[in-house]
């Protein structure tokens, strides 16, 4: 389905199984029943510990289960070069061991309750969560809580972890080529944002980690008042509150690290990169920069802007009846794909980003333009109502959709809380984008999509046999 | 990421269970027409998720490859004098999300939309549609044709995707399932619109159909849309009557390997990516649990299983490695699988090998037995906390004709399993001379043991 596209940057998990698909256009849809859909027990219950840590609480009574997150504010975009992937290796780190539990037993101890437990970490957080029956909460929260402080970092350990790392970097990155064109893509359109770096950090930097960077960067960061617990499912929101204060409340709060601005220079002109790589597929990447819902709260946008570019997006790319699948895909038949996302849902400002894949014997060029065709169309032409209307109907039906998953629900909770949002957020995403209109959607088109924003980068195939002679070569 | 979600698809299968207070109640009855249902009410959220399956996978593609595959892709594209467009719009004008797909066994057609009465009616009518009247236009399915052959590109730039397709030709030779899914250049090539009308109007019939739903309708709700749906069955394809139809032939019995067999694509990736398996076993097969609780510890369980400890924990030489038995309607692969860089690839296979024998021949200790039990019955409630989770299982169950206590035994059977259960199963269908190995990555063979000199 469309609607689960990855719209935000790639959150990095610890065992692919679970490799987090963010979607922020989950927030996808609404209208005339909005109403009758609106569910009653959508109640979060929040409260702040003595030390400063967040709790969110959200019951849910369908069945006899539970989620609990503890997300810490620290990902790439707190990292600076030379160290980046630094919070994504720490994020392995945390299951080694604690000075009460040590490395292995901790598996064991999850494991026996029947949870299902990970972790993930993108630009703006790293999370923990365990997924269990509900009456197995508090033995995953003691879990959570313990290494919140008391992780114990063995020498060995790491040695052998961050060759894992370096097996997931090539895994995830290093052999596909898309993916290797995205990492490229953000390192060339953000000059100075720490969102050009990416979450699982260069293999250099990999390879020159050190044991004392993760010490360092985990007692800098993980501490009561920068983490938020969020908890979902068949609980009692007053127990799970006390249940907190009794295994989290045992920290004092710590003066965290200044976080420096990084605001994103200006960008003074179109930036193109090719890339080049044996591959069978052509494929285009194109970003133009745009405020997030950040930006909006901050006062430095109109509240309604990133509203409007949420729409626009689905305009374009919110199912097959949308303008990509409807034009390119079937009409013109010159694209096999072609996507549009809305990265708004940061701490920082990120980008509009435009993808696509020829059809067979189409060239690239013919792709892009078109693309950016219908980018102008957007300038000049009002969408329609019906367009409108249908995007609408998708939010307000995936609103509802969202709530069949306790896990996705407090992913929810915790990401906006965690980026700066706020967790009430939710509640305003569907009056948001509501009220939207067509000529708001013209409008940040017209300001936003703009050459002058723009990074365009290009995959261009090489033969798969000739870079294997070269590749052997250098082993 | 499709590998991702195979990964999911595969453990949800492979997984299942039961206590007894929540496992959800399903109530299945069987149409006039002969077409199964199974239901579930769930009234808590305004949902209903339909799916609808049909023994009609790649597995009856006979020399048509991704025949199959190509005709679930068709079904939206136009219906009942409606173009792709329309489809769409109807679709997504009221928030339903349409999608259909095929695996090697079953085919399925899947619905979700809200329960609002507005919104319900427009999505199941035009569900409706497009399963009673497909056009399968010529215009539409040489665009999709085409758009398979760029499907296939995108495969063989993966080393992943490249190691599962050698896998299953290898595993499987002549048998149905070492067909690749999505089908071949040329096979894809030769496929006419007259091909997908006779295969969908003998596989997508009621008697060689279920359909499951799940969600805030009644039973008198879902009578409603079964005899709806299971009418449509009934039209004519093309003039032609389909009738009520028969069920599939079946799948024939796959022979196991005779002798242990070694497959190396060479490909510029800066990892090798192994597979090392043999064919496994079915649904409702006699060793299904011990097979599933043994595996559970060996590979099947993250971070507490053998394989994650030896060749991650222990020596750093993959970021996942795993086992698994994939049940089908006839036994379907056991696969062992891992990625390491390419200096390595020899160190990872013999520690990989070496954790498989050794259970092999000793098979789990009572202790680890006993936390693979604590693990699958502790986590039980987790596998239908959702309406998305429960169809995924009545669908299941009611494809592969399980018991409808599927789900209430389950924990009890698993309980109930003995350490020489296990053993013995482990010993009786996991051959170790017999295993297929397959390694992409790398150099062709010959010009590697050059650079190793």
């Amino acid at each position: 389905m469309k609607q689960n596209q990855n719209r935000s940057l790639s959150p990095v998990g610890r065992f692919r199984s679970s490799f987090l698909i963010m979607t922020m256009s989950m927030f996808i849809f609404s209208i005339a029943n909005a109403d009758e859909v609106e569910n009653k027990t959508n109640v979060v219950h929040e409260t702040v510990l003595e030390n400063g840590m967040k709790v969110l609480v959200k019951q849910d009574k369908r069945a006899p289960v539970a989620v609990i997150q503890v997300w810490y504010k620290i990902g790439t975009s707190y990292e600076h070069e030379g160290i980046t992937g630094l919070s994504h290796a720490l994020e392995h780190m945390m299951f080694k061991g604690t000075k009460k539990h040590k490395s292995g037993e901790f598996e064991k101890m999850v494991s026996a309750i029947g949870a299902r437990n990970n972790a993930f970490t993108s630009q703006d957080y790293t999370a923990y969560y365990e997924v269990l029956a509900a009456d197995k909460l508090e033995a995953a929260m003691e879990i959570e809580a313990d290494r919140m402080r008391n992780l114990v970092f063995d020498p060995e350990e790491f040695k052998k972890e961050i060759e894992v790392v370096k097996e997931e970097r090539r895994w995830r990155t290093d052999d596909k080529p898309s993916s290797l064109l995205r990492e490229q893509f953000n390192a060339v359109a953000f000059l100075n944002s720490p969102y050009r770096a990416p979450v699982i950090g260069w293999m250099v930097d990999l390879e020159g980690m050190k044991l004392k960077d993760a010490i360092d960067w985990y007692k800098k960061w993980y501490t009561p008042n920068n983490a938020t617990l969020v908890v979902v499912g068949d609980v009692d929101p007053e127990k799970v509150i006390t249940m907190a204060k009794k295994y989290f409340n045992v920290y004092k709060s710590n003066p965290l690290p200044e976080v420096k601005l990084r605001t994103e220079v200006e960008q003074k002109g179109i930036r193109n990169i090719v890339l080049k790589l044996p591959a069978k597929l052509a494929n285009l990447r194109m970003g133009f920069k745009t405020p997030g819902m950040i930006s909006a709260k901050n006062g430095e946008v109109e509240k309604w802007e990133p509203y409007a570019l949420e729409v626009l997006a689905n305009i374009l790319d919110g199912g097959d009846s949308a303008r990509f699948a409807k034009n390119l895909i079937r009409g013109k038949s010159i694209a096999a794909g072609a996507g549009a996302g809305y990265y708004g849902y940061g701490r920082l400002p990120n980008m509009m980003v435009i993808t696509g894949t020829p059809a067979k014997d189409v060239e690239m060029s013919v792709l892009k333009k078109s693309l950016l065709d219908e980018i102008e169309i957007l300038k000049t032409e009002l969408v329609s109502e019906s367009e409108l209307k249908r995007v609408k109907a998708q939010v307000i039906a995936g609103e509802v959709y969202e709530r069949d998953s306790i896990q996705h629900m407090a992913t929810l909770l915790g990401s906006l809380e965690t980026v700066g949002l706020g967790h009430q957020y939710m509640d305003e995403y569907v009056p948001g984008v509501l009220a939207v209109t067509a000529q708001q959607i013209k409008d940040v088109a017209k300001k936003y999509l703009i050459e002058e924003h723009l990074t365009v980068a290009e995959l261009i195939p090489l033969p798969l046999n000739e870079e294997n002679d070269k590749k052997g070569a250098k082993q | 990421m499709k590998n991702l979600l195979k990964i999911a698809f595969v453990t949800l299968v492979v997984v299942s269970n039961q206590f007894a207070a929540a496992a959800p109640k399903i109530e299945h009855w069987v149409t006039d027409s002969g077409l199964r249902v199974y239901y579930v009410n769930v009234p808590e959220l305004p949902i209903l998720d339909a799916r609808l399956t049909f023994a009609a996978g790649s597995a009856y593609d006979g020399d048509k490859a991704g025949l199959s595959n190509m005709i679930t892709g068709m079904f939206d594209k136009g219906a009942a004098g409606l173009n792709a467009d329309q489809i769409a719009e109807a679709f997504e004008s009221v928030g339903a999300n349409f999608s259909a797909g095929a695996a090697r066994d079953i085919a399925w057609i899947s619905l979700r939309t809200l329960t609002l009465e507005d919104q319900m009616t427009s999505a199941l009518d035009i569900w409706q549609k497009v399963i009673e009247k497909p056009d399968f236009p010529d215009a539409d399915f040489d665009r999709l044709k085409k758009q398979a052959l760029v499907g296939m590109q995108a495969e063989k730039q993966n080393p992943s995707s490249i190691a599962s397709k050698a896998f299953y030709k290898n595993l499987y030779g002549n048998h149905p399932y070492a067909s690749p899914k999505n089908g071949t250049e040329k096979s894809i090539a030769a496929l006419t619109t007259k091909d997908l009308k006779a295969f969908f109007k003998q596989y997508y019939v009621n008697k060689n159909g279920q359909l499951a739903l799940v969600g805030a309708i009644d039973k008198q709700q879902a009578m409603v849309i079964a005899n709806k749906i299971s009418k449509a069955l009934l039209s004519s394809v093309g003039g032609e009557e389909r009738g009520e139809g028969g069920k599939a032939v079946a799948i024939p019995v796959v022979k196991p390997l005779t002798e242990a067999k070694t497959i190396r694509i060479p490909f510029p990736s800066t990892q090798a990516h192994v597979m090392i398996g043999q064919t496994g076993n079915k649904r409702g097969d006699k060793d299904y649990f011990s097979l599933y609780l043994g595996n559970h510890g060996l590979g099947g369980s993250g971070f507490t299983s053998r394989l994650m400890k030896e060749v991650r924990v222990k020596r750093g030489l993959s970021y996942s490695v795993y086992s698994y038995f994939i049940p089908m309607q006839e036994n379907g692969p056991f696969m062992l699988g891992l990625q390491t860089k390419l200096s390595q690839t020899d160190e990872a296979i013999k520690v990989a090998r070496e954790v498989l024998e050794k259970f092999q021949k000793e098979g789990p200790s009572e202790e680890d037995l006993k936390a693979s039990k604590l693990n699958i019955v502790g986590g039980f409630p987790l596998r239908t906390a959702s309406n998305d989770d429960i169809i995924g299982y009545i669908a299941m169950i009611g494809f592969y004709g399980l018991p409808l206590d599927y789900l209430n035994t389950f924990t009890d059977t698993v309980e109930g399993i003995s350490r020489d259960q296990v053993v013995d199963a482990f010993k009786r269908r996991v051959h170790l001379d017999k295993m297929l190995t397959v390694i992409v990555g790398g150099k062709a063979v010959n010009e590697e043991k050059a650079t190793e000199k």
